[in-house]
């Protein structure tokens, strides 16, 4: 009873203590806080890496690709049975994006993937990435008219508003020059006219030089003009064949950019837009294509050696994933346009080649025991196959989160540990202060684990006070971290949590109350082990040269 | 009070399992009877040839030298001597803060000095009450805690709340013997000096002890309150029947006891 009388007053009347246990408490704060951000960017960038990936991929390196993927999705549905939910195939390939902004041509890398769009939306969260709302419900590659994320300013107007316009413009534009180089033309004829009766007045001797002049303009002015109707009437149909082979369009057709569209793409958003600051430092997305722009695409084709192919696409939606790594190079066709263009399909069976097959397990499904299973279904010694789950094609990056979580827990932990020694030197001063008291204990028959009791209480209590108060401290904080982080802003005047680089607009936390535990348990152990040395030289303690003490 | 204190019980099959001033009588046991010519039945606390010496960078200084000593039940000794003459070591070797270094030590017929640790904490806290001279109260404490210190000290956290009523009016009633029952919530540093020692007094007596060791009560007190404190302890011997071993250096108190040794040069010499 004493012991717990005691340290409660020690508690109460040790102030100095408890300015030791304030670095308990900060560590504690800390850990929790980084904790609970750490927590919530993995989970926020494992659902989206999630959602963007299907559970798991069996695909080949070759670019001529599985040639029967029935026969592999057969084998699969009977090794995997029930804990299918759904299985689609894609067409992957490298490409070069070209298209015109400002006049110049702009030409990109990107990620070209075919993807049927009857199952792919069922085998991850494909379609709730997609801007338009008709797109988010079913993708059908056909450009709508407007309403592509109407709360973005920066987009309108997009669809066919967007096209007609520009093509309206286009249209303006060419016959404005088509008017004034006309215009042009007969200026030039009517003074070419004016000089040839100049001449003819002139003397006999430059008689040679002049005619020869004018016949050289002769020359050159109809085969000028032939060049540049030809220029206007391609510009108008477009470079591409392509367009013009699809089912819908009957040979011969001259294609009118205006009224129809090309094969549909959907593009990445970062690389059709990029995300600044205006003057007022406020963020701004800019957009150099938008849904209706045509793009020209470049990707090999399925022979051996592969040539490059070029097709015209129109953008009919943008795809935001906000992983800037898919954002920035994914663009996805249909896939039997890329089959037909590639030569993947085959004459005899009409069979398309897919370079993967994507598999979407049943959420209770186990993941690697799905994984092992194909792949000795696939044995990598014999098929030419590889079976990997969206965790091991992610792995290193969800490795490197996961390193960087531990290395800062280690960090802030030797934080508490050296709040530990902090402790352990004030307690180290509270038993020498306390030297006359423990003897008195001592003398009124109290034994020294009686003594080593307090002050390994008083340790408890403490560390428990320290590490509550840091953990009040830390969900305050955790709860409140978007509003501090604006104060912060204010009063710095510099952008803490910047929307431009992380592509989330809040800070994303998850608190895990296992990890509240085991952050408080350690902070308290430590505060426990800090006391143990102390609380055995209070116990080994003679009484009477304690009673001495002065 | 004894009776409702569960005394831990030594698993050792030897005679030292028993704390032994739990035997009743002393006669039972012949073996450790003393020879020495200051022994009588009366004997509670006895030293027997007791030396003890302190090391102080590197030379040992003898404080005792063959002490023999031995205070009556009943009585209030005096123990005096010149200051570093050994007295307050003589009276820490008798409460067990200490161990002699040959000789031994008795109370009631049984010997103490070589109990292990944990039974000589029991003796201090069940049959024996100390005062000092600096009052010794623990400043985190109430009065009234400082005076039920050491019963809890004595009890485990259990027994204590279930005695705590019998125990917080026993304390009380002692407080109103030292006379201080208007004061039972201040901290001893609001109280005087005269009044912490009738604090430290009411605290050595809430275990109902056998003995009190009195380390020099009145050394720090101006003469009117030690003379009260002096009458307190007076009225308790008579009163209880409280055996007192007190320290003093003050000829005129220790004139007033019943019995009276004088410590010199390590030696004990019986006055009176």
């Amino acid at each position: 009873m004493y012991k717990l009388l005691l340290c409660w007053r020690y508690l109460k009347t040790r102030w100095i203590a408890l300015a030791s246990i304030v670095s308990v408490t900060l560590g504690v704060a800390t850990m929790i806080v980084v904790n609970s951000v750490m927590d919530g960017f993995t989970s926020q960038m494992q659902d989206r890496m999630h959602g963007i990936l299907s559970d798991l991929v069996v695909e080949t390196r070759s670019t001529n690709g599985i040639a029967e993927p029935n026969w592999y999705v057969d084998r699969i549905r009977g090794r995997l049975g029930d804990s299918v939910q759904g299985i689609t195939t894609v067409v992957t390939l490298p490409a070069m994006m070209t298209f015109h902004h400002n006049g110049n041509a702009h030409t990109q890398q990107i990620n070209l993937i075919g993807i049927d769009k009857e199952t792919y939306a069922s085998v991850s969260d494909f379609s709730k990435y997609l801007l338009h709302p008709d797109n988010k419900q079913k993708l059908d590659f056909v450009l709508k008219q407007s309403g592509y994320a109407p709360e973005r300013e920066a987009l309108q107007p997009a669809g066919w508003e967007h096209r007609t316009r520009v093509e309206t413009l286009k249209k303006a534009r060419l016959s404005e020059m088509e008017r004034y180089r006309l215009l042009q033309e007969k200026i030039s004829a009517e003074q070419r006219q004016q000089i040839a009766s100049d001449v003819a007045t002139l003397p006999s001797t430059n008689d040679e030089v002049s005619t020869e002049a004018t016949n050289g303009d002769a020359a050159v002015s109809p085969n000028t003009t032939a060049s540049a109707t030809d220029e206007i009437n391609q510009l108008a149909a477009g470079p591409s064949s392509f367009g013009a082979a699809t089912p819908s369009a009957p040979r011969g057709h001259v294609f009118d950019a205006a009224n129809e569209q090309r094969i549909g793409i959907v593009l990445g958003i970062g690389i059709g837009s990029v995300r600044g600051r205006d003057s007022d430092g406020k963020v701004k997305d800019y957009f150099f294509i938008r849904p209706g722009d045509d793009v020209s695409v470049a990707f090999p084709n399925a022979g051996s050696p592969p040539r490059a192919i070029d097709e015209m696409f129109t953008v009919v939606d943008f795809y935001e994933s906000k992983m800037s790594e898919y954002d920035a190079t994914f663009a996805f066709v249909p896939i039997e346009a890329l089959q037909r263009a590639r030569g993947m399909i085959d004459p005899v069976s009409q069979q398309g080649a897919v370079t993967s097959i994507q598999i979407k397990l049943k959420p209770d499904a186990d993941l690697q025991v799905a994984r092992d299973a194909l792949r000795d279904e696939f044995p990598p010694a014999e098929s030419y196959v590889q079976v990997n789950s969206w965790r091991d094609t992610q792995g290193p990056l969800l490795a490197a989160v996961q390193l960087e979580t531990t290395i800062l827990n280690i960090l802030l932990f030797m934080i508490i540990a050296v709040a530990g020694f902090g402790i352990l030197a004030t307690f180290f001063m509270i038993v020498v202060e306390k030297t006359r008291d423990i003897g008195v204990l001592k003398s009124l028959g109290a034994p020294g684990t009686g003594i080593a009791s307090i002050f390994l209480g008083y340790g408890v209590l403490l560390g428990s006070v320290g590490s509550g108060v840091g953990v009040v401290c830390g969900l305050l904080f955790v709860w409140n971290i978007n509003e501090i982080a604006r104060v912060l802003e204010w009063v710095t005047g510099r952008e803490v949590f910047d929307p431009t680089v992380y592509y989330f607009d809040t800070i994303p936390t998850i608190l895990h109350p296992f990890m509240i535990v085991w952050v408080s348990v350690g902070a308290v152990a430590i505060a426990i082990l800090a006391s143990v040395l102390p609380s055995i030289r209070a116990a080994r303690m003679h009484p009477v040269e304690a009673l001495r003490y002065e | 009070m004894n009776s409702t204190t569960p005394v831990k019980q030594n698993t050792k099959p030897n005679a030292s399992a028993i704390p032994p001033w739990r035997v009743v009588r002393p006669e039972s046991d012949g073996a450790d009877q003393v020879a020495a010519q200051t022994v009588t039945e009366k004997t509670i606390v006895l030293a027997k040839n007791v030396t003890k010496s302190y090391r102080r960078h590197k030379t040992s200084v003898a404080v005792l030298k063959g002490v023999d000593f031995s205070a009556d039940q009943g009585k209030v000794t005096a123990i005096v001597g010149q200051s570093g003459s050994g007295k307050s070591t003589l009276l820490h070797l008798l409460g067990t803060l200490d161990k002699p270094d040959s000789g031994e030590i008795h109370f009631a017929n049984q010997r103490i000095d070589n109990l292990s640790a944990r039974q000589r904490d029991l003796f201090r806290n069940k049959k024996l009450g100390m005062i000092f001279q600096f009052y010794h109260l623990l400043p985190e404490l109430t009065l009234l805690e400082n005076i039920v210190a050491p019963a809890m000290i004595g009890q485990s956290l259990f027994s204590y709340f279930r005695n705590r009523s019998g125990i917080l009016r026993r304390a009380k009633s002692l407080a109103d013997m030292v006379g201080l029952s208007h004061r039972l919530h201040h901290k001893p540093n609001e109280l005087s000096g005269g009044e912490m020692q009738r604090t430290a007094i009411a605290r050595a007596l809430i275990t109902d002890p056998k003995l009190l060791l009195a380390d020099e009560p009145t050394g720090n007190l101006d003469q009117e309150s030690g003379q009260s404190i002096l009458q307190l302890l007076r009225n308790l011997n008579e009163e209880t029947g409280l055996t007192i071993v007190m320290v003093t250096h003050d000829e005129n108190i220790a004139a007033q006891c019943d019995a009276l040794v004088r410590l010199k040069g390590g030696k004990v010499e019986r006055l009176k």
